[in-house]
């Protein structure tokens, strides 16, 4: 199926009719799977009557912890779905060989493509980095809680509206066939007339706020609700890296949402800002896609060079080596990342100046990271490490993120770039960079604050199995595709008439498969780990011996994580800490004042999905209702008030008693 | 750990129990929404310089823009700006009614700004000259629209204000509230000097 | 009326000690009648001069004319920031204009950076229509 011929419009459904279920075998299965798996679920929710726990525990929390921890579940889930997409892919360009036009048809790969890319940065890297920066940073300074606690929760509720329209439109009608950032003419009303592009548009507007949300709050609670002593040079690294990827977040969404926004108009309204006549200028999407397009890349990875730092000073019990000189790197690629977005699109033609000032910038901006991958190696240098999980994710991340950096400095070339440019090489390059940089670095903070989180280790057995399935299958998987990148193979190609070319693919999707044994077997470990959790408890609340504050209360921390507020004398404080032998103060404990949980958020983002909805389907009156319904809620929301409540002096005591017991018993 | 004799730099835990300043966030908060707003406004100052020629043989600035049509509105939002200015002063005088009065002059200027700009805009459109019609118009409405709809919004805020203002007089929250819109519109008029300079001035020299 | 106030004696007192607090936490500061006027008849000014160059036709030298209203532009714009929006280095511990200079230097670079790419692209990839490419106005 293709798109519906004749698209009716009603009033009452707006484009929206029988012919937008898609009429393809595979999603067919794939819907009867995912229903019966949400039947299930929803029966069981309701078997074990979870739904009032759920809603007041979870879905209203204004506790970072828990929004922090809703982050990465969401994370995981959208990431099973982007991996059946890559798999799928695989498995495609392996068999489309020597006249076979592999399983799918054009319309099903091209939306495949694109909601690969899409899910795995919207969907799954940034809700992951969200989700661990709103767990960690308010621990890591000192906090109780974030600086706007309801806007967190709305910025959560946000992200899942957008995952939903995505996922939505794997059932119902079609996702965009444009590839992730929908350049036009392509994605114009014109080539691209029925309702993927618009699914694509509103699931990232929808998701956009919350991201926007989200990355003023942690900013501001990262500038104002630091620990009494905590200068900005006493920082732990992972806040810093996090205080600049908000800035980032800040400063270059609101040109993702005003690009995208332009591209509506032109499909909604007729104007002409990247059409291709009437003086439209398809090239300046590109170009302002690409302004958001660079900077989103470093808020990817700079949180998680934080994490690597925080782990490599950690296992190899020494302070982190140039503690200084990684903050200003840190800032120096913030400013940077703004300086380089034309390397994207060199073959455009803008000419020789304008591609040697950038790729110049883009050179010079491996000159930071080199400094800090310098730093790293510098403090293990003749230090005991200790090869945990995270260590171990760490030095694979070193070792493979190098090599994509270096192809990435040669695509800033642009002679080479012209030669390269849309091939294989680079899709090559930006998952090196991304799975070696990104995905490792969240496994590692994964295992490195699952303790924190939830009170047990992850079992390491099934760690290493999913660690080496993983390398393995990544370097197995990606490697091939260098080759053929360098052979001049363009990206997001269906079928291959070369059959000299089916041996690289079919080793490419071979290292797919060996992923997929490395994804399953995290999944497996989780469940071990649950099952197991009294063997890997940990007691403490500081099972790796760490530095900073967030091993310095219990795990999983209490709802106002200090009953105290701690005080910091110099970098790695809980390290002060045990240095100086300062255990939790006992004083007279006060009443602790807490924000109150809310249903607003899950309203307003439920709406808001419900006009995106609409949108997508031309329901005018549906998409105006919600809109009203979105703009009302605010409203009545500013005239509550009543926002917060006091945490009484006797429950913090039992808390805090409590983890005195614990600690006696674990012999601390 | 073994150094524990070591002496401390001081104390690691702060057991007096110090006051949470609420709303503390609130100003730098809202002063870094504007400024992720302001680069929005710069997209659609970039879109208007690149597309800002490109009339496709439709009309152009100066067919189409009265300049004194243009100066009235400058003055209604240049008006509102001073207005607000003296609800804020009136809200340090502790002086409810005063705030609400000089709101309500605000209100009108702001209303009174988006009546013209509504009249201007279904001239525009009458006259065939809508924002479908070339590149130039669709950047042109969408920079000078988006600046509207931020007014529209403000007024929107602006009455809800004056009810909660009512309601539970100038108490810390309804402070709060004010600074911040009082920051909104201060802004949305610095966007307004931009959007008159590049857009009409220069597009009528 | 007099419910309000009341209501304003109520909440007097803490609401002074607020005020109180808040300029010493993050030196805001609301400004006064006087600075609000000065302002105000500075942007009257600022406004009213590039508005009647233009009206009056401009100078002989367009690229004069543009510097001028451009020029009157940006200084109104400060004089905004500074009578309107109070901006100083102190509120806030300077974050305040920590994030207002961060925006320029942004906002310089998505402008010039647009302008300049995009005009050579056009310049390049379509010669032909050279007379349309980039200019305000032209």
């Amino acid at each position: 199926m293709a798109v519906p011929s004749d698209i009716q419009t009603t009033f009452l459904l707006g484009r929206l009719d029988w012919n937008a279920i898609p009429q393809d075998p595979i999603v067919w299965a794939t819907g009867v799977v995912v229903a019966i798996g949400g039947a299930g679920l929803l029966w069981m929710l309701h078997k074990y009557r979870l739904w009032s726990y759920l809603w007041h525990e979870w879905f209203t929390t204004v506790d970072h912890k828990k929004i922090g921890i809703m982050y990465v579940v969401l994370a995981l889930v959208m990431f099973v779905r982007g991996f059946a997409d890559a798999i799928m892919m695989r498995l495609q360009q392996a068999i489309a060989f020597g006249g076979s036009e592999g399983y799918l048809n054009s319309h099903h790969y091209d939306q495949i493509f694109s909601a690969h890319g899409v899910i795995m940065i919207f969907f799954v890297a940034m809700p992951f980095v969200t989700g661990l920066m709103n767990y960690v940073v308010p621990l890591q300074i000192g906090a109780r809680d974030v600086s706007f606690p309801f806007l967190n929760n709305l910025s959560f509720w946000m992200t899942v509206g957008g995952a939903v329209l995505v996922m939505m439109s794997l059932f119902v009608g079609e996702f965009a066939q444009t590839g992730w950032l929908a350049f036009p003419p392509l994605s114009g009303i014109g080539y691209s007339p029925y309702v993927g592009v618009d699914y694509y548009i509103w699931g990232l507007q929808v998701a956009g706020v919350g991201t926007t949300l989200s990355g003023i709050n942690l900013l501001v609670t990262i500038i104002k609700m630091r620990a009494p002593g905590m200068t900005m040079m006493r920082m732990p690294i992972f806040t810093w890296t996090s205080l600049c990827t908000n800035i980032l977040i800040v400063a270059s969404f609101p040109v993702l949402t005003a690009t995208l926004v332009l591209l509506t108009l032109d499909r909604y309204v007729g104007t002409n800002f990247f059409t291709n006549d009437l003086g439209g200028n398809a090239m300046m999407y590109v170009n302002l896609i690409w302004i958001w397009g660079h900077p989103e890349v470093y808020i990817l990875i700079l949180p998680l060079f934080g994490v690597y730092s925080e782990v490599v000073a950690t296992f190899t019990g020494k302070r982190l080596f140039g503690y200084t000189s990684m903050v200003y790197a840190t800032v120096c690629i913030t400013i940077l990342s703004y300086l380089v977005w034309l390397h994207h699109f060199f073959t455009m033609g803008s000419g020789a100046s304008v591609n040697s000032f950038f790729g110049i910038t883009t050179m010079i901006i491996s000159v930071p990271t080199g400094a800090k991958i310098f730093n790293w190696l510098f403090t293990m240098y003749r230090s005991r490490i200790r090869f945990e999980l995270p260590m171990m994710w760490t030095i694979a991340f070193m070792l493979t993120f190098v090599i994509g950096g270096m192809t990435g400095v040669l695509l800033a070339v642009p002679p080479a770039d012209f030669v390269l440019h849309n091939s294989l090489f680079l899709v090559a390059h930006f998952h090196n960079v991304i799975i070696g940089g990104v995905l490792f670095g969240l496994f590692a903070a994964v295992y490195y604050w699952w303790p924190k989180a939830f009170g047990f280790r992850l079992d390491p057995w099934w760690g290493k199995v999913s660690f080496w399935f993983w390398v393995v299958g990544f370097w197995t998987a990606f490697a091939p595709l260098y080759i053929l990148g360098l052979m001049g193979v363009t990206r997001r190609v269906r079928v291959f008439d070369d059959p000299s070319l089916q041996i690289w693919f079919v080793i490419a999707a071979f290292g797919a498969v060996l992923i997929a044994i490395g994804i399953a077997a995290m999944f497996i470990q989780f469940g071990v780990s649950i099952a197991r959790r009294d063997q890997l408890r940990d007691e403490t609340g500081d099972p790796w011996d760490g530095r900073t504050l967030e091993w310095a209360t219990s795990s999983p921390p209490p709802a106002y994580n200090f009953a105290f507020t701690p005080v910091s004398h110099g970098l790695d404080t809980w390290w002060d800490m045990k240095r100086y032998g300062q255990t939790r103060p006992r004083a007279a404990y006060v009443p602790i004042h807490m924000p109150r949980n809310t249903g607003t958020g899950v309203i307003i983002a439920g709406l808001s999905t419900i006009c995106g909805f609409a949108l997508v389907w031309y329901i005018w009156w549906l998409a105006a209702l919600a809109f009203a319904g979105i703009v009302v809620a605010s409203i009545l929301h500013t005239f509550n008030y009543a926002r917060d409540y006091h945490i009484p002096a006797e429950e913090v005591r039992a808390t805090e008693d409590a983890r005195d017991r614990q600690l006696a018993s674990a012999g601390v | 750990m073994s150094t524990a004799t070591q002496t401390a730099p001081g104390d690691f835990w702060e057991v007096e129990p110090h006051h949470h300043h609420e709303g503390a966030s609130t100003s730098i908060g809202f002063w870094i929404y504007l400024m992720s707003d302001c680069l929005m406004f710069a997209v659609l100052f970039a879109v208007f310089g690149v597309l800002g020629g490109s009339y496709a043989a439709g009309p152009g600035p100066k067919d189409l823009f009265d300049l004194e049509l243009v100066a009235l509105n400058t003055a209604f939002l240049l008006l509102s700006s001073i207005t607000y200015g003296f609800a804020m002063l009136a809200m340090v005088k502790e002086n409810t009614r005063g705030t609400l009065m000089w709101l309500g002059i605000t209100l009108v200027f702001g209303l009174l700004f988006l009546a013209v700009e509504i009249y201007e805009f279904q001239h525009l459109i009458h006259l065939g000259a809508g924002p479908q019609r070339s590149a130039f118009l669709s950047a042109f409405f969408a920079l000078v629209g988006t600046h509207g709809l931020h007014v529209a919004f403000g007024c929107l805020w602006l009455v809800t204000l004056m009810i909660q203002i009512r309601q539970r007089g100038l108490i810390p929250a309804n402070r709060r509230r004010l600074a911040c819109l009082s920051m909104f519109w201060h802004f949305l008029d610095v966007i307004w000097i931009g959007v008159f300079t590049f857009v009409y001035l220069l597009g009528m020299i | 009326m007099t419910s309000i106030e009341a209501q304003g004696d109520k909440h007097r007192a803490e609401r002074q000690a607020e005020a109180h607090g808040d300029q010493h936490d993050d030196g805001h500061d609301h400004g006064s009648v006087r600075s609000y006027l000065t302002g105000f008849i500075l942007s009257v000014i600022l406004t009213a001069i590039p508005f009647a160059i233009v009206m009056a036709g401009g100078f002989e030298s367009r690229f004069l004319t543009a510097v001028v209203v451009v020029g009157m532009a940006i200084v109104q714009i400060l004089v905004h920031m500074v009578y309107f929006l109070h901006m100083n280095t102190r509120s806030d511990e300077g974050w305040t204009m920590m994030a207002l200079i961060f925006t320029v230097v942004i906002l310089v670079i998505v402008l010039s950076g647009s302008l300049w790419v995009m005009y050579n692209m056009n310049t390049n990839m379509m010669p032909q229509m050279n007379h349309e490419a980039l200019g305000l106005g032209s």
